[in-house]
């Protein structure tokens, strides 16, 4: 049974646009935009007077070197003049800007919507892991000089004592996403390599190795969102948007289980019952969980419900995620394999999402066929779950 | 559905826009501007870690109870983040707890490696009554010593019993760093 908000307008997604994903981009944050943008919009077919209102999304202003990054980037997004928000929930923001996008939608305030997400984290010095110095609690963590890794690597580590998970196991989804990057035209860490590639490259933070996780990235992603009316006059490639969820833990990470994330199941469970979904991992036919490190994608497929709590990393290693698989997990090659400029791979993420369901995605269609599909991201201190169930 | 299938010919996205650049021609790019911030910062501990770290300075670890639903939050806060209500009770609590997650760092905060690697983890302290499920409990970020490399790669160190290594007195500060470490306790002895 589908439980909705007072939804006034339907919404659809009609067109979605992708910048390169590199490590060092030519372009501005702004001019990153703007491509994104002139792609989303010729899909679906629309110009820019025809946009009603912008919703942007760019993580900590510290890589962009930019405050107030979001009225920053706004003429490179389209929002001149236009009614515009910034969006900003860490690393989840990238699926954040789409549900913001459709509650624009969905309120009626709004038949048309751009979406757009930017990151540029290369011009950070002496290295982007630096900057993320700034997100620690200056009294209790910083004075210990963390590095972000950390965090990522205790979690792992929990998650390998609590499952069972091998870092063996764990590196496949590595080498699944890499290897499904190798179709993704923006890709940038798109690569074929075994799981020994992954063990034997530079261990940072055991259990972290470097090829455990995502590389650093600039680039841009844009959707097109519209009103049922709009939709159906402007093109029959549309998905609906189904579902969305969203949730917020503490930052009080060293007080709770970091071996399983309790608010990607509480804003996956909110999208659900909207959707309604009530058999996830029957009903879910492709996913794109975020993976910023490889055992990130295991936690999220527990967190969506996808796989049962602790199963996933065996799942993963049966095939079941794979694009020819049971239910395929990051077709689109992920974070791990596209790159993760912050915001803008969720987007990049729920972009894939609208492609596979309308069977626009190529060589990286996935074998099944696909009417409903979920992207989720995550963000800040093990905090945030941002989710989104599509459907044709 | 099976529209889309019949027109599935095109793969997006299409010409993905953009530049990547490698790292000798950005520093060759005309007009490549480089900038530090000059920014310094001092922080206020607040009023529920200023006590913490008062008591830490006496070689005490304190927590705060909320007097509507009992929870015992270590480190203290000064509200309960489920009731709202002010905690101002101020309860001490063991220095020792259990190892919850623990990992050998071979890079700094700058990402430069380490010359000697550090172990840090999450202590799980003995505090019964955080909360009445086994998500959440009181505990501290830390580092650990008296523990090997090879403890943390074979799983030795989760559920390890700990104490905090304190400071002499007269080196205390007040701060996090008055706890130089976790270490094992006796009985689970240094091998
Ligand atoms: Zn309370």
């Amino acid at each position: 049974m589908k439980v909705n908000l007072q939804v006034k307008d339907r919404v659809a997604v009609i067109g979605a646009g992708l910048t390169l994903f590199r490590r060092r981009m030519l372009e501005t944050p702004k001019e990153l935009s703007a491509l994104a943008v002139q792609q989303a919009l010729d899909e679906a077919g629309l110009t820019l007077k025809d946009i009603d209102c912008v919703v942007l999304g760019t993580a900590p202003d510290a890589f962009d070197g930019m405050h107030f990054n979001g009225e920053y980037l706004a003429d490179g997004a389209g929002a001149t003049n236009k009614p515009m928000v910034r969006v900003y929930v860490g690393g989840g923001t990238g699926v954040m800007v789409p549900i913001a996008a459709w509650w624009h939608v969905a309120s009626g305030h709004c038949d048309t919507v751009l979406a757009v997400s930017e990151e540029k984290m290369s011009p950070a010095r002496p290295h982007p892991q630096y900057v993320f110095a700034y997100i620690w609690d200056p009294i209790l963590e910083r004075p210990l000089q963390p590095n972000l890794i950390w965090i990522f690597a205790m979690e792992m580590r929990r998650y390998m004592a609590k499952c069972g998970a091998s870092k063996r196991d764990i590196a496949y989804v590595s080498v699944k996403n890499k290897k499904n990057a190798l179709d993704h035209p923006s890709a940038q860490a798109a690569a074929n390599i075994t799981a020994d590639d992954v063990l034997n490259s530079e261990t940072l933070v055991w259990p972290v190795n470097r090829l455990d996780i995502s590389p650093v990235s600039d680039g841009a992603a844009a959707l097109v969102f519209a009103s049922e009316k709009i939709a159906r006059r402007m093109t029959d490639t549309r998905v609906w948007v189904e579902g969305t969820g969203w949730i917020l833990d503490n930052t009080h990470w060293y007080n709770r289980e970091l071996a399983y994330p309790r608010y990607v199941e509480q804003a996956a469970r909110m999208a659900y019952r909207m959707a309604g979904v009530e058999k996830p991992s029957k009903e879910i036919d492709v996913v794109e969980p975020y993976d910023p490190f490889d055992y990130k994608e295991l936690h999220h497929l527990e967190g969506l419900l996808i796989a049962p709590k602790c199963q996933a990393w065996r799942l993963a290693n049966e095939g079941y995620f794979d694009r020819d698989g049971e239910v395929p997990s990051s077709p689109s090659g992920g974070l791990l394999g596209v790159g993760n400029p912050i915001a803008a791979a969720g987007t990049m993420k729920t972009a894939e999402i609208y492609w596979q369901l309308t069977y626009q995605a190529g060589a990286r269609q996935v074998k099944k066929p696909v009417e409903k599909g979920v992207a989720q991201a995550w963000g800040d201190l093990m905090q945030v779950g941002t989710v989104i169930v599509m459907g044709v | 559905m099976g529209s889309f299938q019949t027109k599935s010919k095109v793969s997006k996205p299409q010409n993905p826009g953009g530049h990547g650049l490698k790292e000798n021609e950005l520093w060759q790019l005309s007009g490549l501007i480089e900038y530090r911030p000059r920014a310094k910062y001092d922080f206020s501990a607040g009023q529920a870690l200023g006590i913490f770290l008062e008591k830490l300075k006496e070689g005490k670890i304190v927590g705060s109870r909320c007097p509507r639903c009992g929870r015992i939050y270590v480190p203290p806060r000064s509200y309960c983040e489920y009731c709202l209500v002010p905690t101002i009770e101020i309860v001490e609590v063991p220095d020792t707890g259990t190892v919850h997650t623990a990992v050998i760092s071979y890079i700094r905060t700058t990402r430069e490696r380490m010359e000697k690697p550090e172990i840090v983890g999450i202590i799980r302290l003995d505090v019964p009554g955080y909360s009445t499920n086994e998500y959440e409990f009181a505990g501290l970020f830390h580092r650990l010593c008296g523990v090997t490399p090879e403890d943390v790669i074979s799983g030795n160190v989760i559920g390890m019993k700990v104490r905090a290594k304190w400071k002499p007195p007269e080196k205390r500060k007040g701060s996090i760093l008055d706890i130089e470490c976790f270490e094992p306790l006796p009985a689970y002895g240094n091998p």
